[in-house]
């Protein structure tokens, strides 16, 4: 493609000439990096409470706790056989499940009642999960189709802010930030929950 | 018909502002909805202890970014071509659409789905496609009432902010059958109805379709790193499910580094819709998931706007909108007067900067703003937008009657001299001004009455009593 | 220590009374202003309607003029505003690379007065820039930054409301300067004023350049200063005061404008 070539060396000789007599300018990070000021707070209890403010559903458990959560949580919300990724722990997921392999198509997904996951990083500042593809998440169709998604967040995965949570993460996996359950403010720049994505965010944190 | 071409012709600022500002529904529409976003922004941005620093760090990493961009772009190509991606460069929309179009146009696929894109408006990429015989489906909920209302956008974040729930209403019951699934019998205007009614008529959609077409919020130079920030989950059904993926995006939308997004996911969710962080945030490498993955870099005047020493800070603006949510002309005069897929006070400096003054239209931009600066309190990236509009008006042609009144008022002021006989003029003409003044005064009189001329001035007054002392 | 009044042209020409409310309320509090008689006009309306090359000469002569005095005290906002933001943009913008002004090249070029600041594009203009600009203040700031004082001994027994213009707020950042030596008046009742942050939409030539929207700003700032009940609207800027003052004087609302200054100077037995 000829213009293709065009394009990119013209664009940067324009670039060369527009900033060839700027100044460069020094970045300095003076912002926190570490630690949720003013007061040491309890990451989980932070977590839990702003999570539920973008309306999730959140339970605190202990790890012993988890399958009887996710068994109650899927029998309140009646999905029998949720959406499993690869690599979830065992004994979290019910009996019958939905296995990605062979990968499920758009209309499978669509017809499934849930997915339940795990997460990579949490933040407790914002609220936030992240998923990152890894084991026990899947592919980022896999909590994009359903209408439901039950994520469980241990203790250890939540960070306090969002630097933290980047320094953690790999750029090279693609990766899905979670806060809330999906929601648009495009109608008189209200906010209301439940548009494309799915419609309730069930969290279960393991203290 | 958004996109650039639909604003050729249109009359100047003060014109159709004069116009908006006598709708009384668009009026409270636009109150009601930039007031609850101001509220919003300021709480959730009052929490983070550190706003000052984090906004010095993201006025800085977009200054550098730009010092540098030739060699950040280079890099950001080499990662994205290392991940299984494939670049492309377009130096104006033209190019950019002819771009999009034959990519599309390779997969054999005659209707794309569309992410929410500023960049794409910007070039008028649907009109494009259309004219290539190619569909292009808005997905976001205000993209979608504005598509099928066959509107404008007036806003960056809510291109529909100007409509309210019953017109939303209204578009969806008249227009969702032309395009697809009709909206649901009985549908009221309940903001939860019309999302839900929006998820229908999308869904089918979003699960067969195979190309995406999107712009993005960042990339990362040193990753290949594409990020787009988004609430309702179209985004992710855009970049997720189809099997080719397109991204247009203005090539000052990069960053250096994976950890500059540190500062940018924290200032730009509470900037823009006044959340702690938006519900989704998908980034992505290169190729992923089996996806065949096209960036296409969009100049189309930004290098121009780079080139001038005050007026290149308009580079830095992330698209929150918070300008816009702010400003009292904005509130008043809605997005459509400002004749651009960019209103409000960014709007202002950014169009005349990419597309020249040479319009009417264009040419008045600099001047939709009192100068009253609280864009620039709440910019995230510190954009003197009052000092980027007091230069542009620098540049732009006056009116012929006007650079003779001050040219004459500069002559007055150049010497005392003139000042004192100047007011002992008007002292003593102080009984003969009329209540209504000729000519372009007249705007002030239509409204205001004026104040008294003093029989004597200041300066009078302290010679003859010596600084008040005789 | 030499304190000099800026009086600016809007004041000088049309409102001489905040002028000697000014020189009247700095005398009680010790202060003896003086006039440099050669001063004209500061260069906002020119450089705020796009006219560098008038404004920077305006800007020459303001320099010239104040050169030597400890504080440059004026009573208005937008004008101490001018000088504190726009002229270090001028010095910046005066480096030689700068692209050239096109629109106002017409305008006759005045040749620099002996011992006047030689050229724009000199790192005189610079560091005469420097030198001046920290020292130019607002009256509030003059009086509770300079002087120190909050309780100015002043007396006005009214209903007032204040309004926090734009220029003093956001470009001057004077705070609640005006708030503490308002509330310190006595006999004055001071009432907030709902939305006081939101611009009155005056903006200089904004005002008949883009009349429909200043008329609408206005009149919520109008409607807003009615419902406070106050008799008297106060602000730091005749400008703005003179916008909103002609709106509410058009609407027949009783309500009047006054000067911060002329309330400050106000004392029992006056008004």
């Amino acid at each position: 493609m000829n213009g293709r070539a065009d394009g990119r060396e013209l664009i940067l000789s324009r670039i060369r000439a527009a900033v060839a007599s700027a100044p460069d300018v020094e970045i300095t990070r003076a912002y926190r990096t570490s630690g949720v000021p003013p007061e040491p707070v309890d990451l989980v209890e932070l977590f839990a409470e702003r999570v539920a403010d973008y309306r999730a559903v959140v339970h605190v458990v202990e790890e012993e706790g988890v399958p009887a959560a996710i068994a109650a949580a899927l029998a309140l919300r009646g999905v029998g056989r949720p959406v499993v990724p690869d690599g979830l722990p065992p004994g979290w997921a019910p009996r019958e499940t939905v296995t990605d392999d062979p990968p499920l198509g758009p209309a499978e997904l669509d017809a499934a009642g849930g997915v339940v996951t795990g997460c990579a990083v949490a933040i407790a500042e914002t609220g936030t999960i992240v998923l990152d593809a890894g084991p026990g998440q899947g592919r980022r169709a896999l909590t994009l189709v359903p209408d439901y998604h039950l994520c469980v967040v241990r203790a250890g995965q939540i960070v306090a802010g969002v630097p933290q949570a980047v320094a953690l993460l790999d750029p090279a996996r693609p990766l899905t930030w979670i806060s809330g359950p999906s929601a648009t403010s495009d109608i008189e720049l209200n906010r209301v929950e439940g548009v494309h994505g799915p419609r309730t965010l069930e969290v279960v944190i393991v203290r | 018909m958004s996109g650039r071409a639909t604003f050729l012709g249109m009359p100047a600022f003060p014109v159709n502002a004069a116009a908006a500002v006598q709708d009384s529904q668009l009026r409270f529409n636009l109150r009601k909805a930039t007031h609850t976003i101001r509220g919003r922004r300021a709480s959730v941005v009052a929490e983070v202890p550190d706003w000052a620093e984090l906004r010095a760090a993201g006025r800085q990493i977009k200054d550098h970014t730009l010092r540098n961009l030739e060699r950040y772009l280079l890099r950001l190509e080499e990662a994205v071509t290392r991940a299984g991606g494939h670049v492309h460069w377009a130096a104006d929309a033209r190019e950019a659409n002819r771009i999009v179009a034959g990519l599309v146009r390779a997969t054999g696929e005659t209707s794309v789905v569309k992410v929410k894109s500023m960049a794409t408006q910007e070039i008028g990429l649907n009109e494009a496609l259309a004219a290539e015989g190619i569909t292009a489906y808005e997905t976001d909920l205000a993209e979608l009432i504005v598509q099928l209302g066959d509107d404008w956008p007036s806003h960056i974040l809510v291109p529909a902010i100007h409509r309210n729930r019953s017109e939303i209403r209204e578009i969806f019951l008249e227009k969702m059958a032309e395009w697809g699934r009709a909206a649901p019998e009985g549908l009221t205007d309940e903001p939860r109805a019309l999302a839900e009614a929006a998820r229908l008529h999308l869904r089918e959609r979003f699960l067969s379709t195979k190309v995406a077409i999107s712009g993005a919020n960042f990339m990362i130079a040193e990753t290949g790193t594409l990020v787009v920030l988004e609430s309702e989950g179209n985004g992710r059904m855009c970049l997720t499910l189809p099997e080719t993926l397109i991204s247009v995006v203005g090539i000052e939308k990069l960053l250096p580094s994976w950890r500059d997004l540190e500062v940018f996911l924290q200032l730009l969710p509470r900037s823009s819709t006044g959340e702690r962080m938006n519900p989704y945030t998908s980034t992505w490498t290169g190729a992923v998931e089996g996806q065949e993955f096209h960036l296409v870099l969009l100049d189309n005047g930004r290098t121009g706007v780079l080139a001038d020493e005050v007026g290149r800070q308009a580079l830095r603006c992330i698209r929150c909108s918070a300008c816009l949510n702010v400003c009292p002309v904005y509130e008043r005069a809605g997005g459509h007067a400002y004749g651009s897929v960019y209103p409000g006070p960014i709007g202002a400096i950014l169009t005349p900067q990419l597309r020249g003054t040479t319009s009417d239209l264009d040419a008045s931009l600099p001047y939709a703003s009192t100068l009253c600066g609280a864009c620039f309190d709440v910019c995230p990236v510190a954009i003197d937008i009052p000092e980027v509009l007091v230069h542009l008006r620098g540049r732009v042609r006056h009116p012929r009657a006007e650079r003779l009144g001050m040219r004459a008022a500069g002559w007055v002021f150049d010497r005392q001299e003139r000042l004192t006989r100047a007011e002992r003029v008007a002292g003593r003409l102080r009984r003969f001004v009329p209540r209504r003044l000729p000519g372009p005064l007249s705007a002030w009189t239509e409204t205001r009455d004026l104040p008294d001329i003093p029989p004597e001035s200041f300066r009078d007054w302290w010679d003859r009593t010596d600084g008040g002392t005789r | 220590m030499r304190v000099a009044l800026f009086i600016t042209c809007v004041n000088d020409t049309l409102f001489p009374g905040t002028g000697r409310a000014v020189v009247t309320l700095l005398r009680r509090l010790g202060c003896d202003v003086e006039f440099p008689r050669a001063q004209t006009c500061c260069g906002q309306m020119h450089l705020n309607t796009g006219y560098p090359r008038e404004g920077r000469r305006l800007a020459r002569h303001f320099l010239d003029v104040f050169a030597g005095y400890d504080a440059v005290v004026a009573p208005s906002g937008s004008c101490a505003a001018t000088v504190r933001e726009q002229y270090p943009r001028l010095a910046r913008a005066a480096a030689p690379s700068s692209a050239p002004v096109r629109a106002s090249a017409a305008a006759p070029v005045r040749p620099p007065a002996p011992g006047a600041i030689a050229d724009d594009g000199s790192a005189a203009f610079a560091d005469a820039v420097a030198e001046l600009v920290p020292k130019v203040r607002d009256l509030s700031e003059f009086l509770v930054d300079v002087l120190g004082v909050t309780d100015v001994g002043a007396y006005f027994p009214h209903r007032v409301t204040y309004h926090p213009t734009c220029h003093s707020l956001r470009g001057l950042r004077v705070g609640d300067r005006p708030i503490r030596l308002l509330e310190r008046v006595r006999g004055l009742e001071l009432v907030p004023l709902p939305a006081a942050e939101e611009c009155c939409g005056f903006g200089g030539t904004f005002a008949v350049k883009n009349p429909a929207i200043s008329a609408a700003m206005c009149a919520d700032k109008a409607r807003n200063v009615t419902a406070t009940g106050a008799e008297v609207l106060c602000a730091a800027d005749n400008s703005c005061l003179t916008h909103i003052g002609g709106t509410l004087s058009r609407q027949r609302t009783g309500v009047r404008t006054m000067h911060l200054a002329e309330i400050l100077a106000a004392t029992e037995g006056a008004r």
